[in-house]
Formats: structure tokens, sequence, C-alpha cells
């Protein structure tokens, strides 16, 4: 199957493409199949709508974390505050 | 009754990213933010003994930061010159001179409103991502939040990309089930 030009997609593949869309880095041509699988596949669909909701709450709450390395250096701060109890 | 223990040793893991969010909206400078963070768990470590552990540890850990927010803003306004009265249209001095009409609101701008959703949207977020486990947690983070490439994230914590979405997809699988509970 797998050297067969390929069309149809399963599931599975399907949302992982969706993820990948999630951050931009699906190719066109995954899109064009992620877009076919969505027409008839209603799994597929709500995933996929769910998935963009996720994006869409996630951006519009601009919502920040603290980078790890940051993290690390607070951690070790305290680690040694607390080292004077 | 409950009673609640501290562990500070968790601290940060747990709840470092949550008292950034509550306090980003409230001082919208990164760094102010974090030393806010970084001193509201100096001062819990300090005043663990008044720890009743009638409330959980981060309601205990916002009422610490409330204060500690109070105090800067307190700080910055009492500083000499404030007083000193300065027309400006606005700080920069790029768009020194242009007119007033320019900087009207625009009504369909956010308002306070969408504002206090935001925020409230952005905090019940955090939680749903403090359920998820850590792993996942960190990398939805670093790939979501912070926006790193998928390479640069797979160095970091030596998985390989297909290792990477798999979490990502387990991760938003959780958040969206998680969301759907505590937001809509």
């Amino acid at each position: 199957m797998s050297t067969k030009f390929k069309f149809f997609i399963s599931c599975e593949e399907a949302k992982h493409i969706c993820d990948k869309s999630q951050y931009g880095e699906a190719s066109f041509w995954e899109k064009v199949k992620l877009n076919v699988r969505l027409s008839w596949c209603r799994i597929t669909r709500a995933y996929s709508s769910n998935n963009n909701k996720l994006t869409k709450l996630v951006k519009k709450s601009n919502i920040d974390s603290i980078e790890q390395n940051k993290k690390d250096e607070m951690q070790r701060r305290l680690q040694e505050e607390m080292s004077k109890y | 009754m409950p009673n609640n223990q501290l562990d500070p040793n968790n601290w940060i893991t747990l709840y470092a990213d949550y008292l950034f969010n509550y306090t980003i909206v409230r001082v919208k400078d990164r760094e102010t933010a974090q030393d806010l963070v970084q001193e509201t768990f100096f001062a819990g470590l300090k005043s663990m003994a008044n720890f009743k552990g009638e409330a959980s540890e981060r309601t205990w850990l916002i009422s610490i930061l409330k204060r500690k927010i109070i105090d800067y803003y307190r700080k910055i306004n009492s500083k000499k010159g404030q007083a000193e009265v300065r027309i400006n249209y606005n700080a920069d001095a790029e768009s020194e001179g242009d007119w007033l009409e320019e900087r009207v609101a625009d009504g369909y701008d956010k308002n306070a409103e969408d504002q206090i959703q935001n925020e409230e949207l952005g905090l019940a977020i955090e939680e749903c991502i403090d359920k998820l486990p850590e792993k996942q947690a960190k990398i939805f983070k670093m790939k979501t939040i912070l926006g790193y490439d998928t390479e640069t994230i797979c160095n970091d914590l030596n998985i390989t990309a297909s290792n990477l979405w798999v979490i990502i997809h387990r991760a938003r699988t959780a958040l969206s089930g998680c969301l759907e509970q505590n937001w809509f």
C-alpha cells in the first residue's frame, strides 16, 4: 500500500496533520489530504474543530509562561533561601 | 477540615506559571512579573509558620502575591518626580506631534470586560495545563505558549519529533476536554 499514491489517510494521520497545522507546520499536500478526510469523516471533523477552538482560546487568553532556564534559576534561588531556614 | 501542607520544593513547577499569569495582566512587564513571583515564593517561605492549612497552597500563595503587587504599585508611585505633570500624548518620540484623534480608542477594540474574561480564560487554561502530566505540560507550554521550534524542543529534551507530536496530541486532547468542562 505504501508504494501507492496515498490520497486517503487514516484517522490517526489526519489528527497528526491537524495537530501540526495548529502550529503552521503542515505542508500544502498534507493539508489537502486532511481536507479530503474532513469532508467525509465525522470523527476527524470533531477533533479538528475542538483543536482549532483550543488554539483560538490559547491565543485569545494571551497566556504566558516563564522560560525554563528562568524557572531553573528561580528554583535555585528558592533552594538557597530554603537552606537558611 | 482539610489540612493542606506546604511543600516549597514543588512551588516553582506547580505554581510559577499560574502566579506569573496572574501578575502579568496586572503589571504588564515580564521582568517585573517574574521578580514579583520570585518574591512571593520568598515571602511564602518566610511566613510558612503562619499557614494554617485551611486554604490550598495556591490560594495562599496568590494572597501573598496580591500584597506584593500592591506594594509594587505603592513603590513606583512614591518615587520623586511622580508629581511632575507632563503633557505627552504618547510616550514614544517617534509619533510625537501626532494628534489626539488618532489615539481615541477603537470601538471594536477590547474593553474592560473582555480583558477580565481573557484573564479568567488564561487562568482556566493554566489550571487545565496543571492537571496534565508534568512532561506533557512542559512540552505543551514550550511549543504552544513560548512558541519554540519543534527542533529546539527535541534537542533540548532529547526526544524525537514523532515523540513530540504524540505528546502534543495527548496534551491537546486532554486540554480540550478539560476546557470543555470548565470553560464552556
